[in-house]
């Protein structure tokens, strides 16, 4: 170990201090959410905020000792950690509990774990140590394979063995580090594509045709698919010979199911179909007659979604659970449901709501202080922050996380090395997805999938897990400071 | 690393991340700054608002004797989720309310299925038994403590002083779907005024609810009160209700109809206020009360003498010859007749009509009254009609017909009294010249073709009450005020003039006070009180004739009119008209002397002698 001074003196304060603020505050709501009437005091550790505060306190010590450590060890050892965090992973549903249908806590003795919260930190080790290798560049979707494979893996797990779809779905957000990487930006805009051709098509899916068979969902979505081709080969192919041809081929398509519909009753989902068929079956003898490798992503990307569009509905209604599937429909505004599925969503709404611009102060919300929210002092704890403190509180929240988040942005363009710079991604992306779908969720905007907010949910596991996430991070960073004056 | 390709990048992933923060910003500012709609969701959410429930009014008679008032009834509550955290000891829970232990599981069942009760929450009181007495609770209500979650809560029931008034009361049941829809103030289980002045009444009498305010939390457990109990409402009591009915006369009329199908209507004459009003057969008021009533209600829905009909108001009957006065004043005010115009009677060989009484000829006006003699009737009804001939297309007599018609209802014939407090009425007829004219054609009619309508039989109809109304009419000599129930001054403004002149009417009560001295109701007759009546025999196609009588009494000074119907029992003069002089006797002298009369009608039963046919 060299020159802990050094060390001390290279640490990022703003994010240890914005660190503090987020947690402490935390630790005000969660005592304010499980507070009532015979409530006993804050520093009572046999309620949560008593517990959380222990929780606190040992992550700030845990956080310490990592600061301790030598930053090489992660990049030396990263495959080693990640391949020990996969066994744990798969063998965590063999001995957990049945915790509300969820296989994915761990009890050791007094305390229970949850191995998912710690995966997001080696898995990010292992993507900075494979994609800081020396020569390695994102030059095109080949050299992304193994980065896919090292979220892949773990995020399968989580979902099916521990079915813990939040969990699992928190490692989508290193696809933010691939594209800083170089992935082609087109992926990003694609699963953009992805996600709006899936709520159109959950959305009207079950709306029929005015005119012959078929449903608006498929319909409507073929036709932004056809969109999104004509767009790209007007502005960035510049083909406007094949945009001519593939207009006419859908003008056509359309024209006959029409015509034919006098007599028969046509499913216009199949003319559709046809019209997508059509489209990329020309592409494809573009992108083979000129070689254009550009075209051949406009065909794959016609033919992925056009299978998507198709499997979606078969997805929605036969892979998805029940629950999940009323969540997006309550979301979507399918079902009204304020008592069912949509309780949640609604009594947050009401809470926050109430809160009105500066709240009704500290441990005065009846709402949360009545139990009308669930899950008030982990997933749903903004509420609490929306109703005791307002506008003013629940904004300042947002804004304290969006200064940590691009803090750890400024931190990770300032590193000398790739590791360092991809795993510090990695931790801003993470807590990103995170606030982002959390709050999404409680502010109705997203539908209900289970995840902590950073820093701030009861619960160990998760304030663990984030804090050894930040602290390799800060150690990271700490370093290139050691290294500037070495 | 300046030759990053990448580099720029990084804004755009911070541009996501600001993105976001500003979206939920804005939503945010929306929701707690912009819309103030989830203020009251949430005030809602928290408060448990406790109904408390106010006493109905009371309801007293004319000389301020209480007739209904209430009861205290109890329900059993039990909280699901402290009873299972408790040592429960069922088998003598179970003991102290008198069910087994098979009910008691039963009942748990029910109540925690949420089908049958929706509004299911082990954490708040439920209803375990209701509709219990005093004496059901007593025994539970000692040992409460001992049973986690159970409690005992009070409501209020009808109490009934009297077993009597049945039809005029009403009874007070559950709320219906419809009265939920039709008024925010009610919510599912309330009760409200089902029928009679009950209902009536039902926005005096049943005051308002009161509401407790309680915080709860989400699983509905009782936190204490909101507020302090700052915006509790405290219930406001109904308001009392004083009726015109005389209770002792309202008593004996029950009795005298009791075994007779049949109605009585008594009215006091200057005021409209109904003294009497009795449909029979009835029922006890007290069966249509709590646990009872649906099952009580079912009988009397299924009793083929039909006794939820109000008769006094709702049975149509031809009047008869009780129809005659009227007829007189008509032909009076038309001038068709004077007092001294004489008819010859022929007696039983008079056409078109002939006479059922035996008397001399010709016969004046008080005398064709005293005698109900029917020529007597057609041959002025013959004259009022035909003054002016027929013309061409009967116009002449129709005129005349109408004329009629007006002067009839002018009494309250043919219509419902629709500014008065008594519900359920029947119309009633006075046919009019467009039926005729559809039954006969518009020259196929003349006056001997509604021969029958000159002695009241045919097609005009009039319910008791509008025939104790038109008793009403007479004594006063051309005028009644709306008969009703609740004695209200208010409503003696409800006047409606008769189109005959009050010259006209003293004639027709000296032949009235004739029918009582030497006519047909001379054998029930009390001179002291002089009593101007008249009876009618109304044929009637399905069976034995219906004896009807109209009368007032004292001549000089009217107390009451009365209208008495007691259906297939045969002559007015033997069954109405001592029914009507026995109430007279009653009201105006507060006793009856004639015991020998009061027991033969009371224990005359006409229903039973009918059945066995």
């Amino acid at each position: 170990m060299r020159n802990n001074r050094s060390i001390i003196s290279g640490i990022d304060w703003w994010t240890i201090g914005l660190f503090l603020v987020i947690a402490l505050f935390g630790w005000l709501n969660i005592y304010g959410s499980s507070y009532s009437f015979d409530q006993t005091s804050i520093w009572d550790f046999s309620n949560r905020a008593g517990k959380q505060l222990v929780w606190l306190v040992t992550a700030v010590v845990i956080g310490g000792i990592i600061l301790m450590i030598e930053e090489k060890a992660y990049d030396i050892l990263g495959y080693i950690f990640y391949g020990v965090m996969i066994v744990l992973l798969i063998i965590t549903p063999i001995f957990a509990r049945d915790i509300k249908g969820s296989l994915s806590w761990l009890t050791i003795g007094p305390i229970s774990l949850q191995p998912a919260e710690f995966a997001k930190c080696f898995t990010a080790i292992a993507v900075a140590k494979y994609m800081s290798q020396y020569g390695y560049k994102v030059r095109d979707l080949r050299d992304l394979i193994v980065p896919f494979l090292l979220i892949g893996v773990p995020m399968l797990i989580i979902m099916v063995a521990q079915r813990e779809t939040g969990s699992a779905l928190v490692f989508a957000s290193f696809l933010l580090v691939f594209y800083r990487q170089g992935m082609s930006g087109y992926v990003l805009s694609g699963g953009l594509a992805c996600v709006v051709l899936f709520i159109l098509v959950i959305l009207f899916g079950e709306t029929a045709l005015p005119i012959g068979l078929g449903n608006v969902g498929i319909l409507v979505s073929t036709l932004v698919i056809e969109a999104i081709v004509m767009g790209l080969l007007a502005f960035k192919e510049r083909d406007f010979r094949s945009l001519v041809i593939v207009s006419i081929g859908v003008v056509v398509c359309y024209g006959i199911g029409l015509l034919l519909n006098i007599w028969l009753s046509i499913n216009f989902n199949y003319i559709a179909l046809a019209c997508l068929a059509f489209t990329a079956i020309h592409l494809l003898v573009q992108a083979v007659k000129y070689r254009k490798s550009s075209m051949g992503w406009i065909v794959a990307f016609v033919m992925t979604t056009a299978v998507l569009c198709q499997g979606c509905d078969y997805a929605f209604h036969n892979i998805l659970q029940p629950h999940q599937r009323i969540r997006i429909e309550v979301l979507l505004g399918m079902k009204d449901d304020p008592h069912g599925a949509g309780y949640n969503v609604n009594q947050s709404l009401i809470a926050i709501g109430s809160g009105q611009t500066t709240g009704k102060g500290f441990l005065q919300g009846t709402q949360t202080k009545l139990k009308f929210v669930p899950e008030q002092d982990t997933d749903f704890i903004f509420c609490t922050v929306g109703e005791e403190w307002g506008f003013v509180g629940s904004a300042g929240l947002l804004l304290l996380y969006l200064a940590l988040i691009l803090r750890i942005i400024y931190i990770a363009e300032r590193q000398r090395d790739t590791f360092s710079r991809i795993y510090a991604y990695s931790v801003a992306s993470i807590l990103l997805f995170h606030v982002t779908i959390n709050i999404g969720m409680v502010l109705g905007l997203l539908p209900v999938i289970g995840i902590p907010l950073p820093f701030f949910s009861y619960g160990g596991s998760s304030l663990w897990g984030f804090t050894i996430l930040l602290a390799i991070m800060l150690r990271l960073d700490a370093a290139r400071v050691n290294k500037m004056q070495g | 690393m300046i030759n990053d390709p990448n580099y720029n990048r990084r804004y755009v992933i911070a541009g996501i991340a600001i993105l976001v923060v500003l979206t939920y910003i804005v939503r945010l500012f929306i929701l707690q700054v912009i819309d103030q709609s989830t203020q009251g969701k949430a005030e809602t959410n928290a408060q448990l608002r406790q109904t408390i429930y106010p006493s109905r009014g009371l309801i007293y008679d004319r000389k301020g004797e209480l007739l209904v008032a209430n009861q205290p009834i109890y329900e059993v509550t039990v909280i699901v989720r402290e009873m299972q955290n408790s040592v429960f000891d069922t088998l003598s829970f179970c003991e102290k309310l008198q069910i087994t232990t098979e009910e008691f599981e039963e009942r748990m069942q029910n109540i925690q299925n949420p089908r049958r009760n929706r509004g299911f929450s082990r954490y708040s009181p439920q209803v375990f038994m209701d509709q219990l007495h005093q004496e059901d609770v007593a025994a539970l209500q000692q040992e409460l403590y001992k049973y986690a979650g159970v409690d005992i809560r009070c409501r209020t029931l009808r109490d009934y002083m009297y077993p009597i008034a049945s039809h005029v009361l009403g009874s007070v049941g559950e709320v219906n779907q419809r009265d939920l829809d039709r008024d925010e103030y009610y919510s599912v289980g309330d009760y409200s005024g089902r029928d009679g002045i009950e209902r009536t009444y039902e926005k005096d009498l049943r005051g308002e609810k009161g509401v407790e305010i309680l915080m709860r939390d989400s699983r509905g457990r009782i936190q204490g009160a909101y507020q302090n109990g700052e915006l509790d409402k405290e219930a406001v009591t109904g308001s009392d209700l004083h009726l015109g009915l005389d209770i002792q006369t309202q008593l004996l009329a029950e009795k005298l109809m009791h075994g007779k199908v049949g109605s009585v209507v008594a009215i006091e004459p200057q005021t409209g206020e109904v003294l009497a009003l009795v449909s029979s057969p009835n029922w006890d008021p007290r069966t249509l009360v709590g646990q009872e009533r649906s099952k009580n209600y079912q009988a009397l829905l299924n009793d083929p003498h039909k006794p939820l009909m109000n008769r006094a108001t709702q049975a149509q009957y031809a009047p008869g010859s009780t129809f005659k006065i009227l007829q007189a004043l008509v032909g009076l005010q038309e001038g068709v007749i004077s007092p001294h115009t004489k008819y010859p009677c022929n007696g039983k060989t008079s056409y078109p009509i002939k006479c059922t009484h035996d008397h001399g000829s010709p016969v004046d006006l008080e005398e064709g009254i005293e005698q109900s003699c029917n020529p007597y009737f057609w041959a002025m009804y013959k004259d009022l009609l035909q003054q002016d001939g027929y013309s061409d297309d009967n116009a002449e007599f129709k005129e005349h017909y109408q004329t009629w018609r007006e002067h009839v209802m002018s009494f309250g014939l043919g219509n419902r009294f629709d500014d008065t407090d008594i519900s359920e009425q029947a119309k009633g007829a006075v046919p009019s010249v467009g039926l005729y004219d559809k039954i006969y054609g518009k020259k196929g009619w003349k006056a001997i073709t509604i021969r029958s309508l000159s002695i009241g039989q045919g097609e005009i109809l009039v319910t008791p009450l509008q025939l104790a109304n038109q008793a009403a009419a007479i004594a006063n000599k051309g005028y009644y005020i709306t008969p009703h129930l609740n004695r209200n001054d208010s409503m003696k403004l409800r006047i409606h003039h008769t189109t005959i002149d009050a010259k006209h009417f003293d004639v027709v009560h000296r032949g009235m006070a004739r029918v009582m001295t030497e006519g047909t109701g001379k054998w029930y007759n009390v001179p002291e009180l002089q009593i101007c009546g008249k009876t009618g025999t109304v044929q009637n196609p399905h069976g034995e004739d219906h004896a009807l009588f109209i009368g007032f009494a004292p001549m000089d000074n009217p107390q009451i009119a009365i209208a008495v119907a007691v259906e297939n029992a045969g002559f007015g003069s033997t069954w109405a008209c001592p029914i009507a002089t026995l109430l007279m006797e009653q009201y105006l002298t507060g006793e009856i002397k004639r015991k020998w009369l009061y027991d033969r009608m009371v224990n005359a039963n006409l229903i039973d002698k009918q059945d066995e046919e």
